[in-house]
């Protein structure tokens, strides 16, 4: 079973985002590293970049699959998890803690109704 | 058309394993990490399916001239037992596959086994015959690929491993390429001292029925084929179809770095067009390369000089599971094949600095 917790939600692409407070965070989720398997190279936009719902963002690698990673939600980025520039595994080892990519700040708070619930995304990859 | 199925697909699906398509195979790629199973086999012993390799048998009077003239290398230097690495190349003296040939014991005559890659025994088997009727030789083909199953253990405690397998055989008395017939498990097997990883070990062929009881009879870490590509990377070994391929990376063994497999002293087709490169030199050259920046090489990836020019291109890279480095084969033009000369290689359109390395990239 893949660990999905209650406090965020999710894209179809299996990226999430929390949804609380003026800058949420943005990863990955534990099925998507499962998938990939080991990590090994994150790419991620710059701190001051904007965001756009559904669009690509960056790209994580696995020894086997090269993955685009989709924006939950549009936003400008104000912080990046650099620490995954060196520690990829990271994503495989904690995908919703210290595996966290990007925090923004979200443009358009409705957007968040547009994503899954975490019911909704459990079913999709069951 | 359907996959075909390693004889322990049920056994490695109950692993956990997960499957990729390979050369027309169904087999496992990882069972759960590819960096763990990269990491057991250079650090202690691991254990491969690699049941989706071909396997053809050439006996009869004529069995050596067929062999000698379809493979670039020279099969009459092989005595029973011995084995030896061969192209097997196009009239031009384009590589069509590589592989290992093997003498096995004689029977009436001499008896050889060649190993081409998946997916290929069809075709193999094809020219092998139809070559055999133009030259009116007296030699049996068959295709056996479906009658033996294939494991490789390596690793430096491979050896160990495949002596409890097998305690009667003497495994240890076999010097790199030589093979015998032994018990494992009770179970007849073709054992030789070969493997693609760049560690000791042992490839096993046995009866594709009797798969399951020398699987679990050889005591290893189960690799897929994720981690046999990042451990032959990391030695600069070729993968067929990938580093060279008659369609779409058209490749001479001294191209592609594997000219002391070619013996010009014997007759073989495309023997004329090798000895003609031979003499003229080659404009372009297999090479290794590390990246400095940040990034993963991939097939197909473009490779420029220092000033951004197009050179020449990726064939494989990786994340160098040892190095934590990531690590690339390709071509170039031979000027730039010196170690340490700058390249970049080209990763999603942005250009990345990486020297040139001659494989392998590991001690």
């Amino acid at each position: 079973m893949f660990e999905i917790p209650d406090d965020r939600k999710y894209l179809e692409s299996h990226e999430w985002t929390t949804t609380e407070g003026d800058a949420v965070k943005i990863g990955i989720s534990d099925f998507a590293q499962d998938e990939l398997g080991d990590v090994v190279f994150v790419e991620l936009p710059a701190e001051g970049d904007e965001l756009a719902a559904g669009e690509e963002f960056g790209v994580v690698e696995s020894i086997k699959a090269v993955s685009d990673l989709y924006a939950p939600i549009s936003g400008t980025v104000t912080a990046v998890n650099e620490e995954l520039f060196d520690a990829p595994e990271l994503l495989n080892d904690d995908p919703y803690g210290d595996g966290w990519m990007l925090e923004v700040e979200p443009a358009d708070a409705s957007e968040f109704d547009d994503l899954l619930s975490p019911e909704e995304y459990r079913e999709q990859t069951e | 058309m359907g996959l075909r199925k390693p004889p322990l697909y049920d056994v490695h699906a109950d692993a956990g394993a997960t499957f990729t398509e390979f050369g027309g195979w169904d087999m496992p790629v990882e069972y759960d990490s590819i960096k763990a199973e990269h990491v057991a086999v250079r650090e202690s012993v691991g254990i491969f399916d690699v049941s989706h390799m071909s396997e053809l048998e050439v006996s009869g009077p004529d069995a050596t001239a067929l062999m000698q003239r379809l493979t670039t290398n020279d099969v009459t230097a092989l005595e029973p037992g011995d084995s030896q690495y061969s192209a097997i190349v196009n009239d031009e003296g384009v590589i069509i596959d590589d592989t290992v040939v093997y003498r096995l014991p004689d029977r009436d005559e001499r008896v050889y086994l060649f190993i081409p890659n998946a997916g290929h025994d069809e075709e193999m088997y094809d020219r092998w015959t139809s070559f055999r009727d133009d030259w009116d030789l007296d030699a049996t083909v068959e295709d056996v690929t479906e009658d033996w199953a294939m494991f490789a253990v390596q690793g430096p405690d491979a050896l160990d491993s495949a002596t409890d397998a097998a305690p009667d055989a003497a495994l240890g008395d076999l010097s790199k390429f030589q093979a015998t017939f032994a018990d494992v498990a009770g179970v007849e097997c073709w054992v030789a001292r070969t493997g693609y990883t760049g560690e000791d070990g042992f490839e096993v062929l046995c009866p594709w029925d009797d798969a399951e009881t020398v699987w679990s009879a050889l005591d290893a870490t189960p690799c897929g084929l994720g981690s046999r590509d990042t451990l032959r990377l990391e030695m600069g070994y070729l993968l067929s179809g990938q580093d060279f391929d008659p369609e779409t990376e058209p490749r001479t063994p001294y191209e592609a770095g594997i000219g002391f497999v070619v013996k010009l002293d014997t007759e073989f087709v495309g023997r004329d067009a090798l000895e003609q490169q031979s003499e003229a030199g080659v404009d372009e050259t297999f090479v290794g390369f590390a990246l400095l920046d940040r990034g993963v090489p991939r097939h197909g990836y473009d490779i420029a000089d220092a000033d951004g020019e197009v050179i020449g291109v990726v064939t494989s890279g990786t994340m160098s599971p040892t190095l934590s480095e990531p690590i690339g084969l390709g071509y170039v033009p031979v000027e730039y094949a010196d170690d340490e000369t700058e390249i970049s290689v080209l990763v999603r359109g942005r250009e990345k600095r990486a020297v040139i390395v001659t494989p392998p990239f590991i001690n």
